[in-house]
């Protein structure tokens, strides 16, 4: 079996016992690579768990730029002894496995296809530190500097990157770089046997940023206007209010009374996370929430009273694995449906469908602008892969000339002038009424809100006809939402073809690069990237130019296409699923080879 | 129900407040409670406290969750905002509404039910946050508008009137909202009018969580032998607010020698005895005030009156230190860091 050999272009995984301090060392990893030029994506792998447990970081380093998860692991750094066995057996075929050898381990416990590269970490550490503490976070330092040795990494990058992590700490920097070098010592002298997996440096990032789609979320909120935050804590999602909290203590406070231009609450639960900004919104602040799965389940009730009674809000859903409490750790795509049709009733809600970090940011935005323009809930349908891992992107931009768009909101000049107020009158046939904000004017424009029926007026009613006006005026407003909604991305084959791919949101990276090498198999496909529901009118389009429309999705359920046959009535037959849920970021290799059996099914089978 | 035109007679004075309103410009539509509900009498007190205080009705929010006394919002304050939600949830909607526009009235109008029982959690919280605001219980111990169920609030031993017994021990709001760090803490009676208009004017003039625990009853599902809550409610019908078609449902109300002591009849022939808390008591005194509390009720008594008082609250906007003015009224300037500012945090993430 020869041995895996490649430049710049591999994946390593590190398996790691939770809590030991691996992360930095391993996000320094990471970054080393990007600063030398060559595009990385990491993802964290990690249990609902805080201490003990296995945790992974998976390293793909691609100077062709592919940040999609490839599948395979070249190099596999087996750091736990708990998964060892899983962690051996993950290796490709002429991988690389690196060991602690402390306490070496007997050749059974080894593949033959694969090269082992032992290092006795715990050995080195133990000898060289006292602080039990300090021989735990070295190792980790050890193992970075043995394999930038291993790799040819330019050992000036990592101390740069411990320069600026350790600013004004002097002492821990200096003993990080005597780590460092400890461990490449080591390896230039022992580990003779190197490395087939080589860095070199590169010109391929440019001028993109590294971050994670949390904090860019967080972002899209300060600078698109957020200024009430309700937020309970679940993961994933936890670091969206976190990071929001962070930027709006840089960036929103008055400089001459040191206050705040903005307000976070951790509620008690998701149920009053919501209603705390159904209030706000119903109240005129832009307002939102961040939430996974199960707190969307308990803001439900609050969801329908939103879309019927017609006030702003939005919600960032960084989804996870379920259902109930599932994979509380693992990515998946899977609160479409119960998002898009949350509450009971007729109800629907625009969602909106981030490929990476920037669209994190640039979708955070434009939900506050949706949301008061269209007066009802509107989702940022994000999830574990793009939130909480740090993705290379397109630098976040802003369009200085741009305004907020608050909606339809009748002033008190207005009022006084006469105009005719019915807050649910649908006077420019988009279906949008207009709104007034409490306190506005003294003797008119207040009505009463309710999620009840009422008639353009506000007024409470149980007359049927009042009821259909209301309800089929919803139906208009969201068809205008389907017209302001950020509109789907088409990504047109090499060459003419009548198959087609729909995907959306974590999925892109991933087949960017299927894409790429279907068309080298001679499988061509037009594809769409939807950005949002409700679906433009591009996107029945899309469907009915192709004889087959594949849907790919992170869910057992095809909850996308099941959305797609529900809303454009598309038949069935049409859309092929391609479906992968095991919580783990879908590949480029499993979306290839679905993709590919099912053409050569459709190419044999009469149809 | 369908809407009602309120009929412009019977209006008792045109006298004009200091901001230039009738006690009629604090009115809300026609009631659709039962006849004698004593939540109508709770919307009259409103009324009347706003318009004593001068209050612009227009400067008021009034939110509430789902029940009967919950609808009672659209029978005051006609030209204020109002806010009908979701059953137990009021308080984190109006919390959210208080954190967007600090500058308005915030009155909260829950019932038994929507607060002790389905709401339990968000009453409590909105205590611990020292949101500013009204926050009162229509308290009948009773689901009235689904029918007669038990709410949280009812006597442990009381029948309902299909003849159920409760078996639960009774929340007393009151005492939870003093532990729970309320900063104005009252009970009050829809009977007694007289008590009720300045326990809601102490309210609204307070600057932190005010709370009053209102007992009113439910004529249609706790005026019968066996409730703990059913009495006599008369007199207070001719006052009640709104009323369009009274309905006489109870004998008279009879009121012991004691001043301080309002006895209600009931009747399975016990009675509810109502006892005000004396002028000279203490209501700065947290700890006392729950004693009284307790005391009180050991004695078979409720007590009513201001029961604590926190000259100094603090208000949720003070913890969260946030700008003097609405949020709601910031624009991109302040609240956008515009384009330099991102590029010096894009610039940190390479
Ligand atoms: C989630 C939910 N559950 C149940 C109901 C039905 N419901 C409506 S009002 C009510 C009880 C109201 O009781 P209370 O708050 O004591 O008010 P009252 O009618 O006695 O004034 C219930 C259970 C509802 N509207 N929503
Ligand atoms: S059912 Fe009871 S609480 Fe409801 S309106 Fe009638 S009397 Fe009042």
């Amino acid at each position: 079996m020869s041995r895996i050999e490649a430049v710049n272009d591999f994946v390593v995984k590190f398996a790691n016992v939770n809590g030991s301090g691996s992360a930095s060392a391993n996000e320094l990893f990471a970054k080393a690579i990007l600063r030398m030029g060559v595009p990385v994506s990491p993802r964290n792998i990690f249990p609902s768990n805080i201490q003990g447990l296995p945790t992974w970081y998976e390293v793909r380093v691609s100077e062709a730029g592919w940040l999609g998860r490839r599948g395979g692991v070249d190099m596999m750094v087996a750091m736990n002894p708990q998964t060892w066995d899983q962690d051996v057996k993950e290796i490709s075929p002429g991988g690389y496995l690196f060991y602690d050898s402390t306490k070496p381990l007997p050749p059974e416990a080894f593949r033959k296809d694969v090269e082992v590269i032992a290092m006795p970490v715990t050995a080195i550490c133990n000898a060289t530190y006292e602080d039990s503490r300090q021989r735990q976070l070295f190792k980790n330092i050890m193992v970075l500097g043995a394999l930038s040795q291993l790799m040819d990494m330019d050992p000036a990058v990592i101390e740069r990157l411990f320069a600026e992590q350790y600013r004004g700490k002097e002492k821990l920097l200096d003993s990080n770089v005597r780590a460092l070098h400890a461990g490449r010592e080591f390896a230039r002298d022992h580990l003779t046997q190197g490395l087939g997996l080589k860095v070199r440096r590169a010109d391929k990032v440019g001028n993109r940023i590294f971050l994670d789609g949390n904090s860019a979320a967080a972002l899209g909120c300060v600078y698109g206007g957020a200024t009430v935050c309700a937020w309970y804590p679940i993961t994933p999602s936890s670091s969206v209010a976190e990071a929001f909290d962070k930027y709006c203590s840089k960036y929103r406070v008055d400089p001459a009374t040191g206050q705040h231009r903005y307000a976070i609450v951790q509620a008690e639960d998701e149920i009053a996370s919501i209603g705390m900004i159904t209030g706000a919104g119903w109240n005129g602040a832009r307002a939102f929430t961040a939430t996974s799965g199960p707190g969307v389940s308990l803001m439900t009730e609050f969801l329908g009273l939103a879309y019927f009674a017609e006030i702003p809000l939005t919600i960032i859903d960084v989804q996870r694995g379920g259902p109930s409490t599932g994979m509380p750790t693992r990515t998946q795509q899977a609160d479409l449906i119960s998002s898009a049709y949350a509450s009971h009733g007729d109800t629907k809600h625009v969602l909106l469908l981030p490929q990476d970090p920037r669209e994190c940011f640039e979708h955070a935005a434009a939900a506050l602008d949706l949301a008061d323009r269209l007066q009802t809930p509107v989702f940022v349908m994000t999830d574990l892969d793009i939130g909480m891992n740090q993705r290379l992107c397109e630098p976040l931009a802003w369009d200085e000339s741009r305004t907020y768009d608050r909606g339809k909101v009748m002033t008190a000049e207005e009022l006084e002038a006469g105009k005719d107020f019915g807050r649910y009158k649908d006077v420019d046939g988009d279906g949008i009424p207009w709104r007034t904000l409490p306190g506005t004017h003294p003797t008119r424009g207040a009505y009463f809100t309710r999620g009840t029926t009422r008639d353009e007026y506000a007024r409470y009613s149980e007359a049927g006809p009042d009821y259909l006006r209301n309800v089929e005026r919803l139906l208009r407003k969201f068809a205008t939402a389907a017209t302001l909604v950020p509109q789907p991305v088409l990504k047109p084959a090499a060459q003419k073809t009548r198959l087609g791919v729909i995907y959306f949101g974590s999925t892109a990276p991933a087949m960017d690069e299927a894409l790429e090498a279907l068309d080298a198999a001679d499988i061509h496909l037009d594809g769409l990237r939807l950005r949002a529901f409700p679906f433009p009118q591009s996107v029945r389009d899309f469907i009915a130019a192709h004889d087959q429309v594949f849907v790919v999705e992170q869910n057992r359920d095809a909850q996308m296409r099941t959305l797609l046959i529900n809303e454009l009535e598309v038949a069935p037959a049409r859309l092929t699923k391609v479906l992968h849920f095991d919580g783990t970021p879908i590949t480029a290799r499993f979306i290839t080879q679905a993709i590919t059996r099912h053409v050569h099914a459709l190419a044999t089978t009469p149809r | 129900m369908t809407y009602l035109a309120k009929p412009k007679l019977h209006h008792p004075s045109l006298a004009k407040n200091r901001v230039g309103y009738t006690r009629r410009d604090y009115e809300g539509k026609v009631s659709t409670l039962c006849a004698g509900c004593g939540h109508d009498s709770v919307s009259s007190a409103i009324v009347q406290a706003c318009w004593q205080l001068d209050i612009e009705p227009h400067r008021v929010a009034k939110l509430s969750g789902i029940g009967c006394s919950s609808k009672t919002p659209d029978y005051f304050l006609g030209a204020s905002h109002g806010f009908n939600t979701v059953h137990g949830r009021m308080p984190s909607v109006l919390t959210g509404a208080n954190l967007a526009n600090r500058g308005l009235l915030y009155l909260g109008i829950s019932g038994d039910g929507d607060s002790a029982s389905i709401g339990l959690g968000q009453f409590a919280h909105a205590m611990r946050r020292g949101v500013r605001m009204v926050y009162i219980v229509e308290n009948n111990g009773v689901y009235g508008l689904t029918k007669g169920q038990f709410s949280a609030t009812a006597d442990r031993g009381s029948v309902a009137k299909k003849g159920a017994v409760n078996h639960d021990a009774a929340i007393d709001l009151v005492s939870l909202a003093l532990q729970l760090g309320a900063t104005y803490v009252a009970r009050g009676f829809s009977g007694d009018k007289a008590q009720l208009v300045p326990l809601i004017e102490g309210a609204i003039r307070h600057g932190g969580a005010a709370f009053i625990d209102v007992i009113s009853p439910c004529v249609a599902f706790n005026n019968h032998a066996g409730s703990t809550r059913s009495y006599d409610y008369v007199r207070e019908h001719n006052e009640a607010v709104s009323r369009i078609d009274f309905i006489d449902l109870a004998p008279e109300q009879t009121v012991g020698a004691d001043e301080d002591l309002v006895c209600v009849p009931q009747h399975d022939g016990s009675t509810m005895r109502l006892r005000r808390v004396k002028p000279d008591y203490d209501a700065t005194d947290r700890i006392a005030a729950m004693n009284q509390v307790q005391a009180l009720h050991a004695a078979g008594e409720i007590a009513t009156g201001l029961l604590y008082v926190d000259p100094e609250a603090r208000d949720l906007h003070l913890g969260l230190n946030t700008v003097a003015w609405p949020l709601n009224t910031l624009g991109e300037a302040e609240l956008c860091p515009g384009g330099e500012v991102l590029e010096k945090i894009n610039a940190g993430l390479r």
